[in-house]
């Protein structure tokens, strides 16, 4: 279970890094690629996203991302047959993260069947809140895979226990308003806000959102259970290339 | 043209009737709308459901509601007996809702104008909307500039470039316009816009969505501003003619002004009421925004509803197309869905040829200037009126007037006049 690694992994780690991939960006191959490079230089969880054209949570980057995949014929099951080899080789735990209507186009159950039988431990679906999602958490539950809520700053403390026990793995914490890949300021604001998500729930949390480089993980660090690289690896990717990206992980902690 | 008492049953009685709990469970049609909103977004949702939720129950709110549209807008607007097209088809008599004659040119007004004095209510100072025709954005600026609030518009490309007027129009009115440039740079691609704005700053800002679509209460709150059009069209008809019309027609893009009139007949069983939808190039095409009358859409999740959407098998919305921009959009209100599987609504597509006939022959006959949008209720209604009796009336809701599409339909009529004196301005701002 996706909790139970988490927490031993903390055992031996500070703190982890979540990072994320655009399913099919800039190529499969080039995908491939970066995985090896992240899983070899300390990842432990990692997100891969399926396109979708109206990536309504995503700022420019990742939607450029996702919109280029898209062009170059990327589909769901493409997705699925890249996530399967990855697990095949490498034993870290991979998650889903989409939006709502790839998966309930796939079909809700099927989709999930489909996580299972490749090993896939859980999924981050932003437009679909627990009041949309009943279904959706039941059928992941059931199949010991992890919905994984989001808390925001906006989220009250009474929203934050109900997305807590709904949820399951970790919880995901966006640092700030807006979109992905803006600036986040890891200033005392954020101390409060974390102290909020951590009393709210007893399930490991993450942080998000702006996440870059070696201070802000050193910020996080004690603070947090996981932090997520998200924007950044793709601007490495874009400015310096696929071999970039192993350098430049290891250098985070 | 103010009537005393004219709308004292409107917030009242009428809305009240209209998406009553039979019908609206927490923001569901049946199987379609809800609120797929990302977690940032769901205080602000709570925050403007509470604020329409009291505004609602406010009489003082529909007293202003009605006293904006009346004084500052052109309401009511008049139902018009289109006696020569009557007689041109020679069936049933043509009755013209002309929502063309709203203060900015279309319906939207009325949407606007209501979701204006509910941002006042909450106390915020910035707007922001999407808009395809642009009739929408020049709609929202006009109000902000009448409330003092700032205004941003986000717009698809595509659309800058067709609606350029109206571009001109909404930045002399003090609004800030930006040109969308994802995906298919259009009417959707602006609202994904709007909502990035939107997770950003909802602290300070509004977002004024033009139709009858998104997450809940977007659909309930439109509609319900809109459903003045009806109100008024049904007592219009009554004391014009004293029956009931057969038909009732309007154009279908998010949904909003078909909504508009056909909530004031829903209760009338016998009144058939038929949406139009974009059919571009022809329904099997694939060129076209159809999304309850062709077979290429199927149930959705996107811009944070649910509804029939022209999509693929894996759910990647598709390119759509019509020469009117304010029909060019994937999904359909999730009320119309509803209505649309009922069976109480009944639609159907125009081709962009058929429209271009349909606003010449209205231009002629009339002196009507449709726009390209409500041009596609004229289509249909052109159709049926010859086989329909010369005792039945039938109603075309003019959801807005075509002087803003004068660039496209030049262009379709191929006009040399207008494409040389473009050519001396063009010369002018050269030299
Ligand atoms: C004049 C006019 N009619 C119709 C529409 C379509 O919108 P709706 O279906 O919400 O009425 C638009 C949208 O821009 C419009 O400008």
């Amino acid at each position: 279970m996706l909790e139970s690694y988490i927490q031993h992994q903390r055992k031996q780690k500070d703190i982890l890094l979540m990072t994320h991939i655009v399913v099919g960006y800039p190529s499969l191959d080039d995908c491939e690629k970066i995985v090896h490079e992240m899983v070899v230089s300390g990842v432990d969880i990692m997100e891969l996203q399926i396109p979708f054209s109206e990536p309504i949570a995503d700022g420019p980057v990742i939607l450029r991302a996702n919109q280029m995949a898209l062009e170059e014929g990327i589909t769901v099951a493409d997705c699925f047959d890249f996530a399967k080899r990855m697990k095949q080789k490498y034993d870290i735990p991979f998650l889903y993260m989409t939006y709502a209507n790839i998966m309930h186009k796939y079909g809700i159950h099927q989709f999930v069947s489909r996580m299972v039988q490749d090993g896939i431990s859980g999924s981050i679906i932003p437009d679909l809140p627990p009041e949309e999602g009943m279904d959706y958490i039941t059928t992941l539950k059931a199949n010991s895979c992890s919905p994984i809520f989001i808390y925001a700053p906006t989220t009250s403390d009474e929203r934050m226990s109900m997305l807590s026990q709904h949820g399951s793995g970790f919880i995901y914490c966006v640092a700030r308003k807006g979109v992905t890949g803006a600036q986040t300021n890891f200033s005392n604001d954020l101390d409060t806000y974390l102290n909020r998500c951590r009393a709210a729930t007893n399930l490991p949390i993450a942080l998000g959102f702006g996440v870059k480089d070696r201070a802000d993980i050193e910020f996080l660090t004690g603070k947090v259970d996981i932090a997520v690289i998200g924007t950044q690896t793709l601007k490495i990717v874009e400015d310096q290339g696929v071999t970039a990206v192993g350098p430049y992980i290891r250098d985070l902690r | 043209m103010k009537q005393e008492g004219y709308y004292d049953d409107f917030g009242g009685v009428f809305v009240p009737s209209l998406l009553s709990e039979r019908f609206n469970q927490k923001g569901y049609y049946n199987e379609f709308g809800g609120a797929f909103v990302p977690e940032v977004l769901t205080a602000t949702f709570d925050e403007l459901n509470i604020a329409f939720d009291e505004a609602k129950k406010d009489p003082q709110f529909w007293k202003d509601y009605a006293n904006i549209l009346q004084n500052y807008s052109c309401r009511p607007t008049p139902l018009t007996f289109a006696e020569n097209l009557t007689r041109h088809f020679g069936g049933a008599s043509i009755y013209i809702k002309r929502e063309d004659l709203n203060h900015t040119g279309a319906h939207k007004a009325n949407n606007v104008l209501g979701q204006g004095l509910i941002v006042k209510r909450m106390g915020k100072q910035r707007v922001i909307a999407e808009t395809g025709a642009g009739q929408h954005g020049v709609a929202t600026a006009t109000m902000a500039a009448k409330f003092g609030l700032d205004c941003t518009i986000y717009m698809g490309e595509v659309d800058v470039e067709r609606q350029r007027p109206n571009v001109f129009w909404m930045e002399r009115l003090g609004a800030e316009v930006i040109a969308v440039r994802d995906g298919t740079r259009i009417l959707k691609d602006a609202i994904n816009a709007a909502f990035r704005d939107w997770v950003t700053n909802m602290d300070t800002t509004h977002y004024v969505l033009g139709t009858a679509c998104g997450p809940h209460p977007f659909p309930e709150m439109v509609s319900t501003f809109q459903s003045i059009i009806g109100f008024e069209a049904r007592r219009q008809i009554l004391s014009q003619v004293n029956q009931l019309p057969k038909r009732v027609y309007a154009c279908v893009g998010g949904g909003s002004n078909a909504l508009g009139i056909f909530l004031g007949f829903v209760n009338d069983p016998d009144v058939e009421l038929i949406g139009v939808e974009a059919g571009g190039k022809g329904l099997n095409t694939g060129y076209h925004a159809s999304r309850l009358c062709s077979e290429d859409a199927s149930v959705g999740i996107a811009q944070g509803y649910k509804t029939f959407f022209l999509q693929n098998t894996d759910g990647q919305m598709r390119e759509t197309h019509s020469v009117a921009a304010g029909l060019d959009y994937i999904g359909v209100s999730p009320i119309l869905s509803s209505f649309h599987r009922s069976g109480r609504i009944h639609f159907t597509a125009a081709t962009d040829t058929e429209v271009i006939d349909a606003l010449t022959l209205a231009v002629q006959k009339e002196g009507l200037i449709p726009a390209l949008e409500s041009s596609h209720a004229f289509v249909q209604a052109f159709k049926d009126a010859p086989h329909l009796s010369k005792h039945d009336c039938i109603i075309i809701n003019q959801s807005g007037r075509g002087d803003k599409d004068i660039f496209t339909i030049a262009d379709a009529f191929d006009d040399p006049k207008w494409k040389s004196f473009i050519k001396e301005k063009a010369e002018a701002y050269h030299a």
